[in-house]
């Protein structure tokens, strides 16, 4: 017997949302977020200053909490998974559900704990709400990209150290790792052109990506200064943003895709 | 001597009545000349030929195609509901070649390309003492052209040109060894430069628009003690650039949106004793690019998000920058030297992290404004791209730990915990 794929995928993602709203981790999340970016708003006196210093606590720390919390949740709920399977559902929708299912409740923590201190000091009013919009988006991306990267390993790794030690090192090869290689390499080629290949190392790191599209906003006076005419093309239009924002979307897709491709073959 | 001292009564009496009559004939001689289609004089050259000194010539509105039109007497030439006087793109519009002139109210319109002669909508050439005040110059090659032209007034004039290049374009408003001049609440777009000074001095340049001009919004060369005050540059090639001139005062003008490669608020290059004070640069790629220049007074100004706030070379001494804002700019100074011999000291940096213990205000310790990664990008401007990565705040963190590539002696040491508030 076959259920109705998306009604069986939406019924999973309900009861995985509601399962971890009632977890302790959900609402840490989302009370660490309040609290500091109250505190932020509060002591620094600039939005846009603000603006900035939630931008480096967030490419850190929404990538870290979801590898962790994604390794975390799979291993943890993995029983029921097994149980779940024993059910005549599609794996795909099973599995497609428990990922929207915590992406979904970690991007609630997130856009209520960083919204409404926000919406609280009436950010609509300072002119730098595009900029708080952008800086949300792409901590929504972030949130969803890291969810599927930490499924993906822990699917296929059936040792949770293993499987959470492999998680924190993507995160940690993407928040760091990558920068020093990248501007390393920058150092050895500079004789030669490197706009191209600056441009194109950005799209294979979201963290990156995620920084570039909020920089686009935030330090364009700077960007600007740049000769390079392939970086100025890129940078100065709307094309830097569209294809900032369409590489961010396979980031997504991709590891969601073989993710779901691992669990459909893979032997429980 | 009784008849003697009569006598000189007498004389003196004529003398003062020849003195009132001739103020009288003076007086009375100041005609006014109307030009219209239905009047005596359909042209404004004929009106200017059959006019005296001193006399007024009111234009009224219409349009009028005459070439050349030399003013060769001190006349105050008057447009009514602004008069359209058409230069067909082939020589100056008004050429004034009399001293005191006044031409108010009109508005010009072509005069041409030229690459030898400088054709500008109206031109002084060696007289003093003119007002051009209240015109509207279009497509005009100069707008208004000052040639060994003292104490003159350009008074609200709106200049609007259509340059394409640099190359094949004139200025707004140029000066070319004038002194005592006033440019005051003037707008000027889409030229060269903006206003340009060269050989200029004693000059006032108040309450100004300069927008969207191909190089400067405004341009000192070689000119000494002037003074600019609440001017407004936006989005020009480079907002201001002062070049080998000395006691230039700069205040209270607002620098904004000046983007590019090679974009300025404000460039010094060999200048001395500027003062540079309570002016805001906003958005800018670089708010203040200083190269070779000495003495200079940085002091009240408000740095928010450029690029660069400031630029200072190793070839500038002894300049003081202190009590001014620095406010999210992606980076605060940059400089190509390892040893300082200017003097920062009291401004408030957005980005110092220190504590103040004593609670007086001033931070413990001391600022650096120069990080580790603006050094970086100055040498290899592609990795602009990795701006603000976690790797970059790690080894910028690194090197304020241990300081080994930046300029040591580059400190503020009191820098401020709050904004100085105006």
């Amino acid at each position: 017997m076959r259920t109705f794929y998306p009604a069986s995928m939406f019924k999973i993602l309900k009861y995985s949302l509601f399962d971890l709203t009632r977890s302790r981790w959900t609402y840490g999340y989302f009370l660490f977020y309040l609290i500091f970016t109250f505190g932020l708003l509060y002591f620094s006196n600039d939005v846009s200053k603000a603006i900035i210093s939630m931008m480096n606590i967030i490419l850190i720390l929404n990538p870290l909490i979801a590898t962790l919390f994604g390794a975390l949740y799979f291993y943890g709920s993995k029983e029921f998974a097994e149980l779940l399977l024993a059910l005549p559902l599609k794996r795909s929708s099973i599995f497609m559900g428990k990922y929207l299912g915590l992406s979904l409740s970690l991007s609630l923590s997130y856009l209520l704990g960083t919204g409404i201190p926000f919406l609280f000091y009436e950010i609509q009013a300072t002119g730098q709400a595009w900029n708080f919009l952008l800086l949300t988006v792409a901590g929504l991306f972030l949130t969803f990209i890291f969810t599927g990267l930490s499924f993906l390993v822990s699917i296929r790794f059936e040792n949770t150290i293993k499987g959470f030690g492999i998680s924190i090192f993507i995160w940690l090869f993407f928040a760091i790792i990558y920068d020093g290689i990248f501007l390393l390499t920058l150092l050895i080629f500079e004789q030669y052109p490197l706009d191209k290949y600056a441009l194109i190392m950005t799209l294979f790191n979201p963290i990156d990506l995620s920084r570039v599209l909020i920089m686009l906003k935030l330090d364009i006076s700077a960007l600007m200064g740049y000769t390079g005419a392939v970086f100025n093309k890129f940078l100065g239009t709307g094309l830097g943003m569209i294809v900032a924002f369409g590489s961010l979307v396979i980031w997504i897709v991709v590891p969601v895709f073989v993710f779901i491709r691992f669990a459909k073959k893979k032997d429980f | 001597m009784h008849i003697d001292s009569k006598c000189e009564l007498l004389g003196k009496v004529q003398g003062f009545l020849l003195l009132l009559l001739f103020c009288f004939q003076f007086a009375h001689a100041s005609d006014t000349i109307q030009v219209c289609k239905n009047c005596k004089y359909t042209t404004i050259t004929s009106a200017i030929g059959a006019a005296k000194n001193g006399d007024f010539v009111m234009v009224s509105n219409g349009e009028y195609s005459e070439g050349k039109i030399l003013i060769g007497k001190q006349l105050t030439l008057w447009g009514e509901n602004f008069p359209v006087i058409e230069g067909n793109g082939q020589s100056d519009v008004f050429f004034v070649d009399a001293d005191s002139v006044v031409v108010s109210g009109f508005e010009i319109r072509n005069t041409g390309i030229s690459y030898i002669y400088d054709l500008a909508g109206i031109k002084i050439n060696g007289h003093s003492h003119c007002r051009i005040e209240n015109n509207r110059l279009y497509n005009t090659f100069f707008g208004i052209y000052l040639k060994h032209a003292n104490e003159c007034i350009v008074k609200n004039n709106e200049i609007i040109g259509q340059a394409t290049s640099e190359a094949s374009s004139g200025n707004a408003i140029h000066l070319w060894y004038s002194k005592n001049a006033e440019i005051s609440g003037n707008s000027c777009k889409g030229h060269r430069d903006g206003i340009y000074f060269e050989f200029v001095e004693h000059s006032h340049i108040t309450g100004n628009l300069s927008e969207g001009n191909l190089r400067y919004g405004l341009h000192f060369m070689f000119s000494n003690d002037d003074r600019y005050v609440n001017n407004t540059f936006r989005n020009n090639g480079a907002g201001v650039a002062v070049m080998f001139s000395r006691v230039i005062i700069m205040q209270d003008n607002l620098f904004e949106k000046n983007w590019g490669p090679s974009s300025y608020g404000l460039l010094l290059k060999d200048i001395l004793d500027g003062e540079i004070t309570g002016n805001r640069f906003n958005e800018n790629t670089i708010g203040i690019f200083a190269d070779g220049s000495n003495r200079i007074k940085i002091t009240g100004n408000e740095f928010r998000q450029n690029g660069w706030a400031l630029k200072i070379l190793g070839s500038c001494m002894d300049n003081t920058i202190s009590g001014n804002n620095f406010i999210s700019n992606t980076f605060d100074l940059i400089t190509n030297t390892s040893t300082n011999y200017n003097r920062y000291e009291g401004n408030f940096w957005s980005e110092y992290t220190g504590y103040d213990l004593n609670k007086d205000g001033i931070g413990d310790i001391p600022y650096k404004p120069v990080k580790l990664f603006s050094m970086i990008v100055s040498n290899l401007p592609v990795s602009i791209i990795l701006l603000r990565s976690s790797f970059v705040d790690l080894i910028n963190f690194a090197e304020k730990i241990t300081p080994s590539l930046t300029p040591p002696s580059l400190a503020d040491p009191s820098p401020l915990m709050k904004m100085i508030l105006k």
